[in-house]
């Protein structure tokens, strides 16, 4: 933080953790701290992955939500049963916005809700046969889908089903893989868990599924995009930037995914990986399996974009390096003109982050480009791993929360005075009520692709056409702001 | 004895990768590092130590290992 010192935002954590009692105080309190470049390990300064405290408010999500929302929904030739009560399932219904290409309902099933609806007599009788016949139904009235998940609700652990049994039975008998995902939602203490679940059912039931076949073409050239959930089109913009580059791209996980895409992706030259939260898990298995090596990459704002670029051709030859050059080049002059003109816009505006996987990281550059400054960032689920990284990317003094509480958020921003916070929908309108302009950084608050050059450009006009919309100074009532200029009027007499 | 997953770095370390834990942690020293055998004692760079009976061959990362806690 430019304008406030390393001491300062340490009196401002302490400031804001006073009003809990002894206990939540001290427990709070390890989740809270000042960057600081110097260290290395981020434990040493932050505690995250750890259990919300009940009578706080969190922001968190559940396994299911990583597992069905996150990992398995986007593959967009499956049908993703959300197998328990109708709520999850329906309450989760294409918020995320992965876009797909393909017919919905007849090849593709992104924004459609299956569920097996459980009732009382469900839960006390067990749900097993109602599972097998709602498979041979799907089966019926949707023969184009390539497969089935099993994604568990709470109350199927609960009440312990066997869906794997189910699903390994009806496998055989539709002769497509069905994939039981144990992502009931109390397992773990966020949607962490869930994604990790949601791997291991990749690394279980999918991914060996073409390892006898050779029947794929495969190139020295094939890359996977892993950890894209194509929100708003990003996996797109990114990997029009890779095809330029001379590379294939061979499967999109999972954003426009399909379950072709994810079996052959043992065979790629690299994984990039995106979202290393919710992805690092099967990266690191194919590496040990297969030994294929995997990256991060970051493909927000162009600083980072030229960076993720020139890494991923390092692992090809001279041809694939030489064209990166020029997909920089290409893209040099389109994106200074962005620059040029939303910067003069946005200069020297502050900015706070809380959202999930790799975005509160990731955007920094994407900001700083624009001659924004994050002055403090935070994550909902992420380990310490995440915050190993995150720490180089923050300037010094700046504000790190974890599973930020709704209270601590809004006194850090009380005090902190941003200017635009990016943060999710359930944040969105306390701030905007507060007068602060406000974007959805989950869901690109409905615009989007953000990803790429092309990405950037929209980003750089949506923080612009929120940050300097008149209507922030229309916020406050009329006989409200009376006052305050009646008594400037008389402070200044 | 957790499972941990070794992996080289890019600046050439051996990473060691606690998936339970999310713990990500460079090997300081290895007790025998040969051509010929790998393990004994396992040091990271925050100062835990994990055991290993020694593998011969040496084995090739990335690979999953069981260690046990050290003394």
């Amino acid at each position: 933080m430019s304008d406030m010192t390393r001491e300062e935002t340490e009196a401002l954590i302490q400031e804001v953790l006073e009003v809990y009692p002894e206990n939540a105080k001290k427990d709070r309190a390890k989740h809270l701290t000042v960057n600081d470049q110097e260290v290395e390990q981020s434990k040493k300064c932050i505690t995250s992955n750890r259990k919300s405290l009940p009578g706080v408010m969190t922001i968190r999500g559940c396994a299911y939500a990583g597992s069905k929302g996150v990992v398995w929904g986007p593959i967009k030739d499956m049908i993703h049963i959300s197998h328990g009560p109708v709520g999850c399932g329906q309450y989760s219904r294409a918020g995320r916005r992965n876009y797909y290409v393909g017919t919905t309902g007849i090849n593709t099933f992104g924004t459609m809700n299956f569920t097996s609806d459980f009732q009382e007599k469900d839960i006390v009788f067990g749900g097993d046969k109602k599972l097998s016949k709602i498979m041979t139904e799907i089966e019926q009235l949707f023969p184009l889908n390539k497969g089935i998940t099993v994604q568990s609700e709470c109350p199927i652990g609960l009440i312990g089903d066997d869906i794997e049994a189910v699903s390994k039975k009806t496998s055989a008998e539709i002769e497509k893989p069905v994939v039981p995902v144990r992502c009931e939602g109390f397992r773990g203490v966020s949607q962490s868990l869930g994604h990790h679940i949601a791997n291991d059912a990749v690394r279980d039931w999918v991914l060996h599924n073409r390892d006898g076949d050779n029947s794929f073409e495969a190139t020295d050239y094939d890359v996977t995009i892993i950890g894209d959930y194509n929100i708003g089109g990003d996996a797109w913009s990114s990997r029009t930037l890779l095809e330029e580059m001379g590379l294939r791209v061979i499967a999109q996980w999972s954003g426009d995914g399909t379950l072709a895409e994810m079996e052959n992706t043992p065979k790629a030259k690299l994984n990039l990986l995106h979202c290393y939260r919710s992805m690092n898990y099967i990266s690191r298995h194919m590496e040990e399996k297969y030994g294929i090596p995997w990256m991060e990459y970051n493909f927000f704002g162009p600083t980072k974009i030229e960076e993720a670029l020139r890494k991923i051709a390092a692992f090809f030859d001279e041809t694939i390096q030489a064209n990166a050059e020029k997909v920089i080049a290409k893209y040099k002059v389109e994106y200074e003109a962005v620059i040029a003109k939303y910067r003069p816009r946005l200069e020297g505006k502050r900015v706070m982050l809380y959202v999930g996987g790799l975005r509160p990281r990731h955007i920094i550059g994407a900001y700083e480009d624009l001659g924004m400054e994050v002055v403090g960032t935070g994550y909902e689920f992420a380990h310490n791993d995440d915050y190993d990284r995150t720490i180089k990317e923050m300037g010094n003094a700046t504000l790190i929360y974890d599973d930020v509480t709704g209270y601590e958020f809004e006194e850090f921003v009380k005090k902190v005075k941003p200017d635009l916070i990016g943060s999710g929908i359930k944040e969105k309108y306390i701030f905007q009520k507060m007068g602060i302009p406000f974007r959805q950084m989950h869901s690109w608050d409905y615009s989007g692709p953000y990803h790429g050059y092309d990405g950037f450009a929209i980003f750089a006009r949506d923080m612009d056409m929120t940050l300097n919309n008149p209507c922030w100074n229309k916020i406050q009532a009329p006989w409200l702001k009376g006052e305050e200029e009646a008594e400037a009027a008389a402070a200044g007499a | 004895m957790p499972n941990v997953m070794i992996r080289v770095k890019d600046n050439g370390a051996l990473l060691f990768y606690i998936a339970k834990k999310d713990q990500e942690d460079e090997i300081a020293k290895v007790e025998k590092d040969s051509d010929t055998e790998w393990g004994g004692e396992v040091e990271l760079t925050d100062g835990t130590r994990y055991y290993i009976d020694p593998i011969s061959p040496p084995p090739s990362f990335p690979t999953t290992l069981r260690f046990k806690r050290a003394e």
